[in-house]
């Protein structure tokens, strides 16, 4: 177009008024939140992917870590959190049918589908604070070396990993509790493991049939056994006994894997609870009718864009910490 | 918010007839997708685990493909962004998209890097 024309339409571009992008104010900051929060999580993961690459061959392996569902025993490696992840979207199909029937203006629909939703959301926030909870109380146990590496231990007739009370001898009688009238009654015992470290090795030179499973990944993806000479060498190294996993110790590997799995899972799921309390919030303010008579259901769809965001986050979460 | 829905998905192979049976149809697509990805994960078949591309194994490029496959539908079906004026869907997408690419390059040759410091090098870690 000629500049020197002037026409109604030109003016009214600089004289405001215009939707350039099409959406609301609301949903255009909604995605100003979003893809700042998706850059945050993306600096968290690739900093675990950081981390990951500098100790590629130490790495512990989430098959191994993760093998628990509730309420059975045994060893299933990822169905849980396919679980969880699954629940996850199945919320989503109901925050985004919810949001649907908000444009048609159907107040039960909506409340319903966000009921269903905020459902939804407990079971994944109750799962993760189980899988949490298990990830802290540990599995077999370990022995950590002087440089900070993990011992675990393996039966060698089966190949299967041996947990400390399968072999550890018991030693009567070593050590006094401390009790708070006794000494600074401000300090507490602290954590003791179930044996001590001369428990462990007593029991595994008595029994022959342990072995000792290191850190390193062999080419054929599995953790490394040593022979049986290798392992009584090995084992004069340990420091300390570990059991569970904390921010310090990690009884299934290196512990940055501990650390990166609290803090992005937890990350994750804050912004889970956040989104059911914010849901909550909307829940209510549609059973009371405050969008019926607003005219329109925008607020739930833009908490439906902050749901669904939580659940593309899992998405990746779910590759990058299970999958890969 | 326009109120007009392109439902049409797979660049309109599967068409539907409203928006709330795109919305199933994109559950079961999701559904689909992350089968295959449990199924792969327990089963680890060996023809992708020893073979790799560019440094990394074969299952893993799948993975990290399907992941970017379900964000895709998450972003355009659930969060509407097929509904969106193309300048938003590209202000969205592509800022992420370049600087997470920029970051996870760095980070990652950094590491490898590293690495290799640990590999080479005189200082003992494993004691």
């Amino acid at each position: 177009m000629d500049s020197t024309v002037t026409t109604g339409a030109e003016e009214s571009v600089w004289g405001g008024g215009n939707r350039p992008l099409g959406a609301s104010y609301g949903k255009l900051m909604m995605w100003f939140f979003l893809v700042s929060d998706a850059l945050t999580f993306s600096g968290f993961l690739a900093a675990y992917g950081f981390s990951r690459f500098k100790f590629m061959e130490t790495w512990p392996i989430a098959d191994e870590v993760f093998t628990h569902v509730p309420f059975f025993h045994g060893n299933y490696p990822m169905y849980y959190v396919a679980f969880m992840t699954f629940i996850l979207i199945m919320s989503s199909v109901t925050m985004v049918l919810a949001v649907d029937a908000g444009h048609r203006m159907k107040q039960n629909s909506v409340i319903w589908y966000l009921f269903l939703t905020i459902i939804g959301g407990a079971i994944f926030v109750g799962s993760q604070a189980w899988e949490w909870a298990t990830f802290i109380k540990g599995d077999y146990g370990a022995v950590e070396t002087k440089g900070g590496r993990i011992l675990q231990f393996v039966k060698a007739d089966s190949g299967d990993r041996a947990s400390l009370a399968d072999f550890a001898k018991t030693i009567p009688g070593e050590r006094v509790a401390h009790e708070k009238n006794n000494g600074l009654w401000f300090y507490d015992e602290g954590y003791q493991p179930s044996y001590s470290l001369n428990e462990v090795k007593a029991g595994f030179q008595a029994n022959t049939n342990i072995l000792i499973r290191t850190e390193t990944i062999n080419a054929e993806g599995e953790k490394e056994v040593l022979s049986r000479q290798e392992s009584l060498a090995k084992l004069q190294n340990a420091t300390q006994v570990v059991e569970g996993a904390n921010l310090i110790h990690n009884e299934y590997g290196s512990r940055l894997f501990a650390d990166f799995f609290f803090f992005i899972t937890g990350f994750h799921g804050f912004h889970v609870f956040s989104g059911v309390m914010i849901n909550l919030i909307i829940f209510f303010n549609v059973v009371l009718g405050t969008y019926e008579r607003r005219g329109h259901y925008e607020m739930v769809e833009k908490v439906g864009l902050y749901w669904h965001f939580v659940d593309l986050v899992w998405v990746f979460v779910f590759t990058f910490f299970y999958l890969v | 918010m326009a109120h007009e829905h392109k439902l049409e998905i797979f660049r309109g192979l599967l068409k539907f007839k409203s928006n709330t049976q795109k919305i199933w149809g994109v559950l079961v697509f999701l559904t689909i997708v992350t089968g295959v990805e449990v199924f792969l994960g327990i089963t680890k078949p060996p023809l992708l685990t020893e073979n790799s591309f560019l440094g990394m194994k074969i299952l893993n490029w799948i993975f990290i493909i399907l992941t970017l496959v379900k964000a895709y539908y998450i972003a355009w079906d659930f969060m509407h962004l097929r509904d969106e004026k193309n300048s938003l869907r590209r202000a969205i997408v592509w800022t992420p998209v370049f600087l997470v690419a920029y970051l996870a390059f760095i980070l990652l040759v950094e590491g490898n890097y590293i690495y290799n410091v640990f590999k080479d090098g005189f200082v003992t870690w494993n004691f």
